[in-house]
Protein backbone atom coordinates (compact mmCIF):
# COMPACT_ATOMS: atom_id res chain seq x y z
CA UNK A 1 0.00 0.00 0.00
CA UNK A 2 0.98 3.55 -0.60
CA UNK A 3 1.76 5.56 1.81
CA UNK A 4 -0.32 8.70 2.88
CA UNK A 5 1.93 11.57 3.85
CA UNK A 6 0.49 13.85 6.29
CA UNK A 7 2.38 17.22 7.19
CA UNK A 8 1.49 18.88 10.79
CA UNK A 9 2.41 21.96 12.27
CA UNK A 10 4.72 21.65 14.98
CA UNK A 11 2.74 22.89 18.75
CA UNK A 12 0.09 22.46 20.52
CA UNK A 13 -2.46 22.61 17.21
CA UNK A 14 -0.35 20.41 15.51
CA UNK A 15 -1.11 18.07 18.55
CA UNK A 16 -4.79 18.71 18.44
CA UNK A 17 -4.58 18.39 14.61
CA UNK A 18 -3.21 14.40 15.27
CA UNK A 19 -5.80 13.79 17.74
CA UNK A 20 -8.71 14.11 15.56
CA UNK A 21 -7.12 12.07 13.17
CA UNK A 22 -6.33 9.49 15.34
CA UNK A 23 -9.59 9.46 16.12
CA UNK A 24 -10.62 9.19 11.89
CA UNK A 25 -8.58 5.73 11.93
CA UNK A 26 -5.00 7.06 11.21
CA UNK A 27 -3.29 6.50 14.57
CA UNK A 28 0.30 6.51 14.65
CA UNK A 29 1.15 5.43 18.50
CA UNK A 30 4.80 6.17 18.43
CA UNK A 31 4.33 9.99 17.81
CA UNK A 32 3.23 10.01 21.76
CA UNK A 33 6.93 9.03 22.53
CA UNK A 34 8.70 11.45 24.22
CA UNK A 35 11.76 12.25 21.76
CA UNK A 36 13.42 14.19 19.07
CA UNK A 37 12.34 12.73 16.03
CA UNK A 38 10.30 14.19 12.94
CA UNK A 39 8.79 11.48 10.93
CA UNK A 40 6.51 8.82 12.18
CA UNK A 41 4.99 5.91 10.56
CA UNK A 42 1.95 3.46 10.96
CA UNK A 43 2.83 1.14 8.07
CA UNK A 44 -0.57 -0.84 8.75
CA UNK A 45 -2.46 2.24 8.82
CA UNK A 46 -0.84 3.08 5.62
CA UNK A 47 0.09 6.93 7.26
CA UNK A 48 3.23 8.59 7.52
CA UNK A 49 3.25 11.82 9.87
CA UNK A 50 5.81 15.02 10.04
CA UNK A 51 6.11 17.67 12.38
CA UNK A 52 7.44 20.61 10.41
CA UNK A 53 7.30 24.59 11.15
CA UNK A 54 3.79 25.55 11.00
CA UNK A 55 4.51 28.40 8.31
CA UNK A 56 6.42 25.18 6.12
CA UNK A 57 3.32 23.18 5.93
CA UNK A 58 1.88 24.74 2.76
CA UNK A 59 5.25 24.22 1.07
CA UNK A 60 5.96 20.47 1.94
CA UNK A 61 1.70 20.31 0.87
CA UNK A 62 2.61 22.10 -2.54
CA UNK A 63 5.92 20.75 -3.33
CA UNK A 64 4.11 16.96 -3.16
CA UNK A 65 6.53 15.65 -0.07
CA UNK A 66 3.25 16.20 1.99
CA UNK A 67 -0.24 14.48 0.38
CA UNK A 68 -2.18 16.48 3.16
CA UNK A 69 -1.26 18.94 5.60
CA UNK A 70 -2.74 21.21 7.93
CA UNK A 71 -2.24 24.90 8.13
CA UNK A 72 -3.55 28.10 9.06
CA UNK A 73 -5.85 30.38 7.13
CA UNK A 74 -3.42 33.24 7.79
CA UNK A 75 -0.57 31.10 5.97
CA UNK A 76 -3.03 30.19 3.24
CA UNK A 77 -3.82 33.79 2.42
CA UNK A 78 -0.13 35.37 2.44
CA UNK A 79 1.45 32.57 0.34
CA UNK A 80 -1.30 31.41 -2.30
CA UNK A 81 -0.16 28.23 -2.23
CA UNK A 82 -1.85 26.17 -5.43
CA UNK A 83 -3.05 23.66 -3.41
CA UNK A 84 -6.57 21.86 -2.76
CA UNK A 85 -8.57 23.57 0.39
CA UNK A 86 -10.24 20.14 1.66
CA UNK A 87 -11.94 21.22 5.08
CA UNK A 88 -11.90 23.73 7.98
CA UNK A 89 -11.00 22.14 10.71
CA UNK A 90 -12.48 24.77 12.99
CA UNK A 91 -9.70 24.82 15.70
CA UNK A 92 -6.65 26.99 16.18
CA UNK A 93 -9.70 29.87 15.23
CA UNK A 94 -8.35 33.45 15.70
CA UNK A 95 -8.83 36.29 13.34
CA UNK A 96 -6.54 38.76 11.28
CA UNK A 97 -7.04 42.14 12.66
CA UNK A 98 -5.84 45.96 12.36
CA UNK A 99 -4.34 47.34 15.64
CA UNK A 100 -3.37 50.49 17.03
CA UNK A 101 -2.53 52.27 20.20
CA UNK A 102 -5.74 53.25 22.28
CA UNK A 103 -6.94 56.33 20.69
CA UNK A 104 -5.49 56.36 17.30
CA UNK A 105 -7.02 58.58 14.95
CA UNK A 106 -6.47 57.34 11.53
CA UNK A 107 -5.30 60.30 9.21
CA UNK A 108 -5.95 59.63 5.84
CA UNK A 109 -4.09 62.71 3.97
CA UNK A 110 -1.26 60.49 4.72
CA UNK A 111 0.30 57.33 4.03
CA UNK A 112 -0.70 54.60 6.39
CA UNK A 113 2.66 52.41 7.75
CA UNK A 114 1.77 49.19 8.49
CA UNK A 115 4.06 47.05 10.36
CA UNK A 116 3.36 43.33 9.64
CA UNK A 117 4.60 39.50 9.41
CA UNK A 118 1.59 39.08 7.12
CA UNK A 119 2.71 41.42 4.10
CA UNK A 120 0.61 39.94 1.05
CA UNK A 121 -2.63 40.30 3.52
CA UNK A 122 -2.21 43.42 4.54
CA UNK A 123 -1.74 44.49 1.18
CA UNK A 124 -4.72 43.57 -0.41
CA UNK A 125 -6.34 44.38 2.44
CA UNK A 126 -5.63 48.45 1.94
CA UNK A 127 -5.49 48.27 -1.89
CA UNK A 128 -9.43 46.85 -1.42
CA UNK A 129 -9.96 50.31 0.49
CA UNK A 130 -7.44 52.14 -2.32
CA UNK A 131 -5.14 53.67 0.79
CA UNK A 132 -2.09 53.85 0.32
CA UNK A 133 0.26 52.18 2.82
CA UNK A 134 3.73 51.52 3.57
CA UNK A 135 4.51 48.00 4.75
CA UNK A 136 7.31 47.38 7.07
CA UNK A 137 8.00 43.97 7.02
CA UNK A 138 8.54 42.27 10.66
CA UNK A 139 9.35 38.95 11.77
CA UNK A 140 7.76 38.99 15.63
CA UNK A 141 7.28 41.07 18.06
CA UNK A 142 5.30 43.14 15.97
CA UNK A 143 3.34 44.72 18.90
CA UNK A 144 5.94 47.54 19.73
CA UNK A 145 6.00 48.53 16.44
CA UNK A 146 3.50 51.53 17.22
CA UNK A 147 4.48 52.16 20.52
CA UNK A 148 8.01 52.91 19.34
CA UNK A 149 6.52 54.77 16.39
CA UNK A 150 7.93 52.46 14.10
CA UNK A 151 4.42 51.85 12.15
CA UNK A 152 0.69 54.08 12.58
CA UNK A 153 -0.93 50.32 12.76
CA UNK A 154 -0.09 46.90 12.88
CA UNK A 155 -1.84 43.77 11.08
CA UNK A 156 -1.24 40.86 13.19
CA UNK A 157 -3.41 37.41 14.61
CA UNK A 158 -5.35 38.44 17.69
CA UNK A 159 -6.46 34.77 19.67
CA UNK A 160 -7.78 36.38 22.93
CA UNK A 161 -6.21 40.21 22.72
CA UNK A 162 -3.95 39.89 25.77
CA UNK A 163 -0.97 40.56 24.04
CA UNK A 164 -2.57 43.91 22.30
CA UNK A 165 -4.19 44.75 25.66
CA UNK A 166 -0.68 44.50 27.99
CA UNK A 167 0.57 46.96 25.42
CA UNK A 168 -2.05 49.47 25.16
CA UNK A 169 -3.26 48.35 21.98
CA UNK A 170 -6.41 48.04 20.89
CA UNK A 171 -8.29 46.40 17.37
CA UNK A 172 -9.50 48.88 15.32
CA UNK A 173 -10.36 46.58 12.37
CA UNK A 174 -10.94 43.08 11.13
CA UNK A 175 -9.77 41.79 8.55
CA UNK A 176 -10.73 38.01 8.04
CA UNK A 177 -11.62 34.78 10.68
CA UNK A 178 -9.05 32.26 10.83
CA UNK A 179 -9.12 28.83 11.33
CA UNK A 180 -6.72 25.47 10.63
CA UNK A 181 -8.06 24.05 6.97
CA UNK A 182 -7.03 20.74 5.64
CA UNK A 183 -5.08 20.95 2.35
CA UNK A 184 -4.00 18.85 -0.12
CA UNK A 185 -1.17 18.54 -3.41
CA UNK A 186 -3.41 18.84 -6.30
CA UNK A 187 -1.66 16.08 -7.86
CA UNK A 188 -1.39 13.51 -5.29
CA UNK A 189 -4.94 14.28 -4.80
CA UNK A 190 -5.87 12.22 -7.72
CA UNK A 191 -3.91 9.01 -7.08
CA UNK A 192 -4.84 9.02 -3.20
CA UNK A 193 -7.96 10.55 -3.32
CA UNK A 194 -10.13 7.57 -1.30
CA UNK A 195 -7.83 7.90 2.08
CA UNK A 196 -8.08 11.73 1.53
CA UNK A 197 -11.74 11.91 1.15
CA UNK A 198 -11.97 9.41 4.08
CA UNK A 199 -9.89 11.25 6.53
CA UNK A 200 -12.37 14.68 5.16
CA UNK A 201 -15.51 12.59 5.86
CA UNK A 202 -14.58 11.56 9.31
CA UNK A 203 -12.67 15.14 10.12
CA UNK A 204 -16.51 16.31 9.14
CA UNK A 205 -18.28 14.10 11.71
CA UNK A 206 -16.24 15.36 14.34
CA UNK A 207 -16.63 18.48 14.14
CA UNK A 208 -20.13 18.65 13.63
CA UNK A 209 -20.21 16.11 16.67
CA UNK A 210 -18.78 19.06 18.36
CA UNK A 211 -20.89 21.40 17.09
CA UNK A 212 -24.10 20.19 18.30
CA UNK B 1 21.79 6.71 -36.21
CA UNK B 2 21.05 3.57 -33.89
CA UNK B 3 20.72 4.26 -30.11
CA UNK B 4 19.00 2.44 -27.63
CA UNK B 5 16.27 4.06 -25.78
CA UNK B 6 17.26 3.79 -22.61
CA UNK B 7 20.46 6.38 -23.52
CA UNK B 8 17.96 9.18 -23.83
CA UNK B 9 16.58 11.04 -21.14
CA UNK B 10 12.79 10.65 -20.45
CA UNK B 11 12.15 13.96 -21.29
CA UNK B 12 13.90 13.77 -24.62
CA UNK B 13 11.96 10.56 -25.39
CA UNK B 14 8.96 11.48 -24.41
CA UNK B 15 9.47 14.72 -26.56
CA UNK B 16 10.28 12.36 -29.88
CA UNK B 17 7.54 9.88 -28.90
CA UNK B 18 4.94 12.62 -28.91
CA UNK B 19 6.11 14.67 -31.84
CA UNK B 20 5.62 11.55 -34.15
CA UNK B 21 2.28 10.26 -32.54
CA UNK B 22 0.45 13.96 -33.16
CA UNK B 23 2.19 13.59 -37.06
CA UNK B 24 0.51 10.43 -37.45
CA UNK B 25 -2.97 11.90 -36.80
CA UNK B 26 -1.88 14.88 -39.50
CA UNK B 27 -0.79 17.80 -37.09
CA UNK B 28 2.52 19.13 -38.64
CA UNK B 29 5.50 21.11 -36.96
CA UNK B 30 5.05 24.52 -37.00
CA UNK B 31 9.06 25.47 -35.88
CA UNK B 32 8.80 29.10 -34.74
CA UNK B 33 11.92 31.63 -34.54
CA UNK B 34 12.46 32.30 -30.55
CA UNK B 35 11.36 36.05 -30.76
CA UNK B 36 8.39 37.58 -30.97
CA UNK B 37 7.09 41.53 -31.15
CA UNK B 38 6.13 42.09 -27.57
CA UNK B 39 3.29 44.49 -28.54
CA UNK B 40 1.06 40.67 -28.82
CA UNK B 41 1.65 40.02 -25.08
CA UNK B 42 0.59 43.55 -24.12
CA UNK B 43 -2.41 42.97 -25.58
CA UNK B 44 -3.07 39.41 -23.83
CA UNK B 45 -1.15 39.68 -20.78
CA UNK B 46 -3.61 37.81 -18.33
CA UNK B 47 -3.63 34.76 -20.96
CA UNK B 48 0.25 33.61 -19.39
CA UNK B 49 0.94 32.37 -16.94
CA UNK B 50 3.36 34.45 -15.87
CA UNK B 51 3.17 37.93 -16.96
CA UNK B 52 6.56 38.99 -17.03
CA UNK B 53 8.29 38.62 -20.61
CA UNK B 54 12.38 38.92 -21.44
CA UNK B 55 12.19 42.40 -23.74
CA UNK B 56 15.21 43.49 -26.13
CA UNK B 57 15.18 46.30 -28.57
CA UNK B 58 15.98 44.76 -32.23
CA UNK B 59 17.59 46.72 -34.75
CA UNK B 60 15.17 48.66 -36.28
CA UNK B 61 14.23 49.82 -32.48
CA UNK B 62 10.79 47.56 -32.40
CA UNK B 63 10.33 46.17 -29.14
CA UNK B 64 10.57 42.47 -29.11
CA UNK B 65 10.40 39.21 -26.65
CA UNK B 66 11.83 35.94 -26.20
CA UNK B 67 8.68 33.86 -26.63
CA UNK B 68 7.17 33.13 -23.02
CA UNK B 69 4.65 31.39 -25.00
CA UNK B 70 3.57 29.34 -28.60
CA UNK B 71 0.25 29.46 -28.54
CA UNK B 72 -0.59 33.24 -29.55
CA UNK B 73 2.01 33.43 -32.21
CA UNK B 74 -0.09 30.11 -33.84
CA UNK B 75 -3.47 32.03 -33.61
CA UNK B 76 -1.77 35.50 -34.42
CA UNK B 77 -0.43 33.93 -38.01
CA UNK B 78 -3.25 31.89 -38.30
CA UNK B 79 -5.66 32.57 -41.56
CA UNK B 80 -9.01 33.18 -40.55
CA UNK B 81 -10.29 29.88 -42.37
CA UNK B 82 -13.96 28.67 -40.67
CA UNK B 83 -14.57 25.73 -42.57
CA UNK B 84 -10.91 24.09 -42.71
CA UNK B 85 -8.89 22.70 -39.75
CA UNK B 86 -5.76 23.85 -38.83
CA UNK B 87 -3.74 21.29 -37.14
CA UNK B 88 -0.26 22.09 -35.92
CA UNK B 89 2.11 20.44 -33.16
CA UNK B 90 4.95 22.45 -31.78
CA UNK B 91 8.29 21.64 -29.36
CA UNK B 92 9.58 25.05 -28.64
CA UNK B 93 11.93 26.57 -25.42
CA UNK B 94 9.55 29.11 -23.79
CA UNK B 95 11.09 31.87 -21.55
CA UNK B 96 9.07 32.85 -18.67
CA UNK B 97 9.66 32.97 -14.49
CA UNK B 98 9.04 29.82 -13.03
CA UNK B 99 7.21 28.90 -9.43
CA UNK B 100 8.28 31.12 -6.64
CA UNK B 101 12.03 31.20 -7.81
CA UNK B 102 11.08 34.38 -9.46
CA UNK B 103 13.95 33.98 -12.12
CA UNK B 104 13.62 33.73 -15.66
CA UNK B 105 14.42 29.81 -16.79
CA UNK B 106 13.75 28.04 -20.28
CA UNK B 107 10.93 25.40 -20.54
CA UNK B 108 10.83 23.14 -23.20
CA UNK B 109 7.21 22.76 -23.78
CA UNK B 110 5.49 20.73 -26.36
CA UNK B 111 1.84 20.93 -27.47
CA UNK B 112 -0.64 20.87 -30.25
CA UNK B 113 -3.25 23.66 -31.61
CA UNK B 114 -6.02 22.93 -33.60
CA UNK B 115 -7.81 25.93 -35.05
CA UNK B 116 -10.96 26.80 -37.36
CA UNK B 117 -13.70 24.97 -37.05
CA UNK B 118 -13.54 22.76 -34.17
CA UNK B 119 -16.64 20.13 -33.96
CA UNK B 120 -17.21 17.38 -31.91
CA UNK B 121 -14.57 14.93 -33.70
CA UNK B 122 -11.99 17.35 -33.16
CA UNK B 123 -12.59 17.73 -29.13
CA UNK B 124 -12.60 14.16 -29.01
CA UNK B 125 -9.10 13.77 -30.63
CA UNK B 126 -7.52 16.18 -29.23
CA UNK B 127 -8.66 15.07 -25.68
CA UNK B 128 -7.50 11.61 -26.94
CA UNK B 129 -4.47 12.53 -27.94
CA UNK B 130 -3.87 14.06 -24.44
CA UNK B 131 -4.61 10.69 -22.96
CA UNK B 132 -2.02 8.86 -25.11
CA UNK B 133 0.53 11.17 -24.89
CA UNK B 134 0.15 10.97 -20.51
CA UNK B 135 0.28 7.32 -20.94
CA UNK B 136 3.26 7.64 -23.06
CA UNK B 137 4.74 9.28 -19.77
CA UNK B 138 3.70 7.20 -17.27
CA UNK B 139 1.49 4.38 -17.12
CA UNK B 140 0.29 5.96 -13.46
CA UNK B 141 -1.56 8.81 -14.70
CA UNK B 142 -4.92 11.24 -14.54
CA UNK B 143 -6.81 13.22 -17.09
CA UNK B 144 -9.32 15.29 -15.16
CA UNK B 145 -11.76 17.25 -17.83
CA UNK B 146 -14.01 19.53 -16.92
CA UNK B 147 -16.28 22.35 -19.14
CA UNK B 148 -15.88 25.75 -18.56
CA UNK B 149 -19.77 26.24 -19.73
CA UNK B 150 -20.84 24.31 -16.55
CA UNK B 151 -18.95 26.27 -14.16
CA UNK B 152 -20.22 29.58 -15.99
CA UNK B 153 -23.86 28.73 -16.03
CA UNK B 154 -23.79 27.53 -12.85
CA UNK B 155 -22.29 30.67 -11.19
CA UNK B 156 -24.83 33.00 -13.42
CA UNK B 157 -28.11 31.46 -12.27
CA UNK B 158 -26.55 32.25 -8.67
CA UNK B 159 -27.20 35.90 -9.58
CA UNK B 160 -24.11 37.31 -7.56
CA UNK B 161 -21.99 40.18 -7.94
CA UNK B 162 -18.96 39.74 -10.45
CA UNK B 163 -16.33 39.80 -6.97
CA UNK B 164 -18.07 36.90 -5.53
CA UNK B 165 -18.41 35.08 -9.15
CA UNK B 166 -14.74 35.98 -8.77
CA UNK B 167 -14.33 34.20 -5.27
CA UNK B 168 -16.24 31.61 -5.70
CA UNK B 169 -14.22 30.78 -9.09
CA UNK B 170 -11.29 31.06 -6.75
CA UNK B 171 -13.11 28.19 -4.35
CA UNK B 172 -14.16 25.81 -6.76
CA UNK B 173 -10.47 25.56 -8.49
CA UNK B 174 -9.42 24.87 -4.46
CA UNK B 175 -12.09 22.52 -3.99
CA UNK B 176 -13.14 24.72 -1.03
CA UNK B 177 -16.33 23.99 -0.09
CA UNK B 178 -16.91 25.62 3.66
CA UNK B 179 -15.78 28.95 1.95
CA UNK B 180 -17.92 28.85 -1.12
CA UNK B 181 -20.93 28.10 0.83
CA UNK B 182 -20.22 30.95 2.77
CA UNK B 183 -19.63 33.44 0.01
CA UNK B 184 -22.90 32.30 -1.54
CA UNK B 185 -25.04 32.46 2.00
CA UNK B 186 -23.29 36.18 2.28
CA UNK B 187 -24.81 37.45 -0.50
CA UNK B 188 -28.42 36.06 -0.04
CA UNK B 189 -27.80 33.01 -2.93
CA UNK B 190 -30.83 30.23 -1.79
CA UNK B 191 -30.32 27.02 0.36
CA UNK B 192 -31.14 24.77 -2.73
CA UNK B 193 -29.00 26.36 -5.00
CA UNK B 194 -25.68 26.41 -2.37
CA UNK B 195 -26.26 22.76 -1.86
CA UNK B 196 -26.15 21.85 -5.71
CA UNK B 197 -22.64 24.64 -5.67
CA UNK B 198 -21.48 22.41 -2.94
CA UNK B 199 -21.82 18.74 -4.20
CA UNK B 200 -20.54 19.99 -8.08
CA UNK B 201 -17.05 21.03 -5.69
CA UNK B 202 -16.75 18.22 -4.38
CA UNK B 203 -17.92 15.32 -7.70
CA UNK B 204 -15.24 14.21 -9.45
CA UNK B 205 -14.55 10.52 -10.45
CA UNK B 206 -15.20 8.53 -13.89
CA UNK B 207 -17.76 9.69 -16.43
CA UNK B 208 -19.55 6.79 -16.01
CA UNK B 209 -19.72 7.47 -12.21
CA UNK B 210 -20.28 11.66 -12.71
CA UNK B 211 -22.57 12.32 -15.29
CA UNK B 212 -25.86 10.53 -13.86
CA UNK B 213 -24.88 13.08 -10.87
CA UNK B 214 -24.25 15.82 -12.71
CA UNK B 215 -27.52 15.40 -14.93
CA UNK B 216 -29.49 15.03 -12.04
CA UNK B 217 -28.01 17.59 -9.79
CA UNK B 218 -27.54 20.86 -12.32
CA UNK B 219 -30.00 20.35 -15.01
CA UNK B 220 -32.12 23.38 -13.66
CA UNK B 221 -28.91 25.48 -13.57
CA UNK B 222 -27.23 23.95 -16.62
CA UNK B 223 -27.96 23.56 -19.81
CA UNK B 224 -28.47 20.23 -21.66
CA UNK B 225 -26.38 21.06 -24.63
CA UNK B 226 -23.26 21.57 -22.25
CA UNK B 227 -24.01 18.61 -20.11
CA UNK B 228 -24.44 16.74 -23.41
CA UNK B 229 -21.14 17.99 -24.91
CA UNK B 230 -19.46 16.88 -21.42
CA UNK B 231 -21.01 13.64 -21.86
CA UNK B 232 -20.40 12.82 -25.64
CA UNK B 233 -16.89 14.03 -25.28
CA UNK B 234 -15.65 11.79 -22.30
CA UNK B 235 -17.70 8.87 -23.72
CA UNK B 236 -15.65 8.88 -26.72
CA UNK B 237 -12.22 9.13 -24.71
CA UNK B 238 -13.64 6.16 -22.70
CA UNK B 239 -14.30 4.57 -26.16
CA UNK B 240 -10.66 4.60 -27.33
CA UNK B 241 -9.01 2.86 -24.45
CA UNK B 242 -8.70 5.36 -22.22
CA UNK B 243 -11.39 4.65 -19.33
CA UNK B 244 -8.77 4.02 -16.85
CA UNK B 245 -7.75 7.62 -16.46
CA UNK B 246 -10.03 10.08 -17.80
CA UNK B 247 -12.06 11.83 -14.87
CA UNK B 248 -14.46 14.43 -14.84
CA UNK B 249 -13.17 17.48 -11.79
CA UNK B 250 -14.74 21.04 -11.86
CA UNK B 251 -11.43 22.35 -10.17
CA UNK B 252 -9.88 22.44 -13.45
CA UNK B 253 -10.75 25.77 -14.40
CA UNK B 254 -8.35 28.18 -17.07
CA UNK B 255 -9.23 31.95 -17.15
CA UNK B 256 -12.52 32.55 -18.47
CA UNK B 257 -11.42 35.54 -20.56
CA UNK B 258 -10.16 32.79 -23.05
CA UNK B 259 -11.38 29.41 -22.29
CA UNK B 260 -14.99 28.44 -22.93
CA UNK B 261 -15.98 24.86 -23.97
CA UNK B 262 -13.94 21.70 -22.73
CA UNK B 263 -10.67 22.24 -20.74
CA UNK B 264 -8.18 19.64 -18.75
CA UNK B 265 -5.28 19.10 -17.11
CA UNK B 266 -3.17 15.77 -16.82
CA UNK B 267 -1.34 14.49 -14.15
CA UNK B 268 1.43 11.58 -13.84
CA UNK B 269 1.86 10.25 -10.58
CA UNK B 270 5.20 11.48 -8.85
CA UNK B 271 5.21 14.83 -10.22
CA UNK B 272 3.32 17.78 -7.71
CA UNK B 273 1.75 19.56 -10.64
CA UNK B 274 -0.16 19.21 -13.54
CA UNK B 275 2.39 17.79 -16.83
CA UNK B 276 -0.48 18.77 -19.06
CA UNK B 277 -2.75 21.64 -19.31
CA UNK B 278 -5.43 22.29 -22.58
CA UNK B 279 -8.92 23.37 -23.69
CA UNK B 280 -10.95 25.29 -26.05
CA UNK B 281 -10.28 28.85 -26.22
CA UNK B 282 -12.53 30.64 -28.54
CA UNK B 283 -13.13 33.58 -26.64
CA UNK B 284 -8.97 34.27 -26.85
CA UNK B 285 -9.80 33.65 -30.54
CA UNK B 286 -12.33 36.34 -30.34
CA UNK B 287 -10.01 38.63 -28.63
CA UNK B 288 -7.66 38.48 -30.84
CA UNK B 289 -10.40 39.44 -33.94
CA UNK B 290 -9.96 35.83 -35.54
CA UNK B 291 -13.71 34.34 -36.12
CA UNK B 292 -12.40 30.66 -35.33
CA UNK B 293 -12.86 28.61 -32.40
CA UNK B 294 -9.72 26.58 -31.19
CA UNK B 295 -8.56 24.03 -28.80
CA UNK B 296 -4.77 22.77 -27.92
CA UNK B 297 -2.90 21.28 -24.78
CA UNK B 298 0.78 21.73 -23.98
CA UNK B 299 2.64 19.21 -22.25
CA UNK B 300 5.44 20.61 -19.97
CA UNK B 301 8.21 18.17 -20.64
CA UNK B 302 10.90 19.90 -17.94
CA UNK B 303 8.93 18.76 -15.02
CA UNK B 304 9.31 14.99 -15.95
CA UNK B 305 12.62 15.33 -14.88
CA UNK B 306 11.27 14.86 -11.05
CA UNK B 307 10.41 11.24 -12.12
CA UNK B 308 12.36 9.37 -10.05
CA UNK B 309 14.07 6.93 -12.06
CA UNK B 310 16.52 5.09 -10.65
CA UNK B 311 19.69 7.23 -10.63
CA UNK B 312 22.63 6.12 -12.66
CA UNK B 313 24.60 4.30 -9.71
CA UNK B 314 27.84 4.92 -11.77
CA UNK B 315 29.15 7.87 -13.87
CA UNK B 316 31.19 5.43 -16.18
CA UNK B 317 31.31 1.63 -16.79
CA UNK B 318 34.81 1.61 -17.86
CA UNK B 319 37.98 3.67 -16.25
CA UNK B 320 40.87 3.31 -18.50
CA UNK B 321 43.67 4.45 -16.88
CA UNK B 322 47.06 5.07 -19.13
CA UNK B 323 50.00 6.43 -19.06
CA UNK B 324 53.34 7.12 -21.50
CA UNK B 325 54.24 3.63 -21.47
CA UNK B 326 51.20 3.05 -22.92
CA UNK B 327 50.32 1.83 -26.51
CA UNK B 328 48.61 4.90 -28.32
CA UNK B 329 47.63 1.89 -30.81
CA UNK B 330 46.43 -0.61 -28.01
CA UNK B 331 44.84 2.31 -26.05
CA UNK B 332 42.35 3.63 -28.44
CA UNK B 333 41.85 -0.26 -29.86
CA UNK B 334 40.20 -0.97 -26.45
CA UNK B 335 38.52 2.26 -25.69
CA UNK B 336 37.04 1.90 -29.35
CA UNK B 337 36.21 -1.60 -28.30
CA UNK B 338 34.41 -1.56 -25.33
CA UNK B 339 32.64 1.88 -26.41
CA UNK B 340 30.74 -0.02 -29.59
CA UNK B 341 30.40 -3.18 -26.97
CA UNK B 342 27.96 -0.53 -25.64
CA UNK B 343 29.46 0.18 -22.48
CA UNK B 344 30.28 3.91 -21.27
CA UNK B 345 33.93 4.15 -21.02
CA UNK B 346 36.00 7.00 -19.91
CA UNK B 347 40.41 6.96 -20.47
CA UNK B 348 42.28 9.28 -18.00
CA UNK B 349 46.06 9.75 -16.99
CA UNK B 350 44.69 9.43 -13.40
CA UNK B 351 41.63 8.70 -11.79
CA UNK B 352 39.58 11.77 -11.21
CA UNK B 353 38.21 12.53 -7.91
CA UNK B 354 34.38 11.85 -7.03
CA UNK B 355 34.36 9.80 -10.35
CA UNK B 356 31.99 6.47 -9.87
CA UNK B 357 33.50 3.86 -12.11
CA UNK B 358 31.94 -0.08 -12.61
CA UNK B 359 35.42 -1.56 -13.02
CA UNK B 360 38.92 -0.16 -13.87
CA UNK B 361 41.31 -1.48 -16.40
CA UNK B 362 44.77 -0.21 -16.23
CA UNK B 363 46.56 -0.27 -19.82
CA UNK B 364 50.56 0.68 -18.76
CA UNK B 365 53.12 -1.46 -19.86
CA UNK B 366 54.27 -2.44 -16.33
CA UNK B 367 50.58 -4.03 -15.97
CA UNK B 368 51.14 -5.44 -18.68
CA UNK B 369 54.09 -7.29 -18.38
Amino acid sequence: MEMLNIALPKGRLGEKVYSMFEKAGFPCPSIKENNRKLIFENKECGVRYFWVKPSDVAIYVQRGAADIGVAGKDILLEYQPDVYELFDLKIGICKMAVAAKKGFRDDTMKTLRVATKFANIAKSHYAAQGRDIDIIHLNGSIEIAPILNLSDVIVDIVETGTTLKENNLEVIEDVVPISARLIANKANFKFKSEPIEKIVKCLSQQTEAKND
Amino acid sequence: MNFKDTELKREERAALFLGSLYRKYGYSQYKMSKFEEYDLYVRNKDFLISDSVITFTDTNGKLMALKPDVTLSIIKNSKDDKAAVKKVYYNENVYRISGKSGSYREIMQLGLECIGNVDLYCICEVLTLAAQSLKTISDKCILDVSHMGVVSELLESLKISGEAKREIVACIAEKNVHEASAICAQNGVDEEKISVLKELISLHGAPKDVLPKLYSLAHDMVSKETLDLLSKATEQVEKSGFGDIIRIDFSVINDMKYYNGVVFKGFVSGIPEGVLSGGQYDNLMSRMNKKAGAIGFAVYLDMLEQLSENAAEFDVDVLVLYDDTTKLDSLSALVSKLANGGKRVLAERCIPSKLRYRELVELKEEAAE
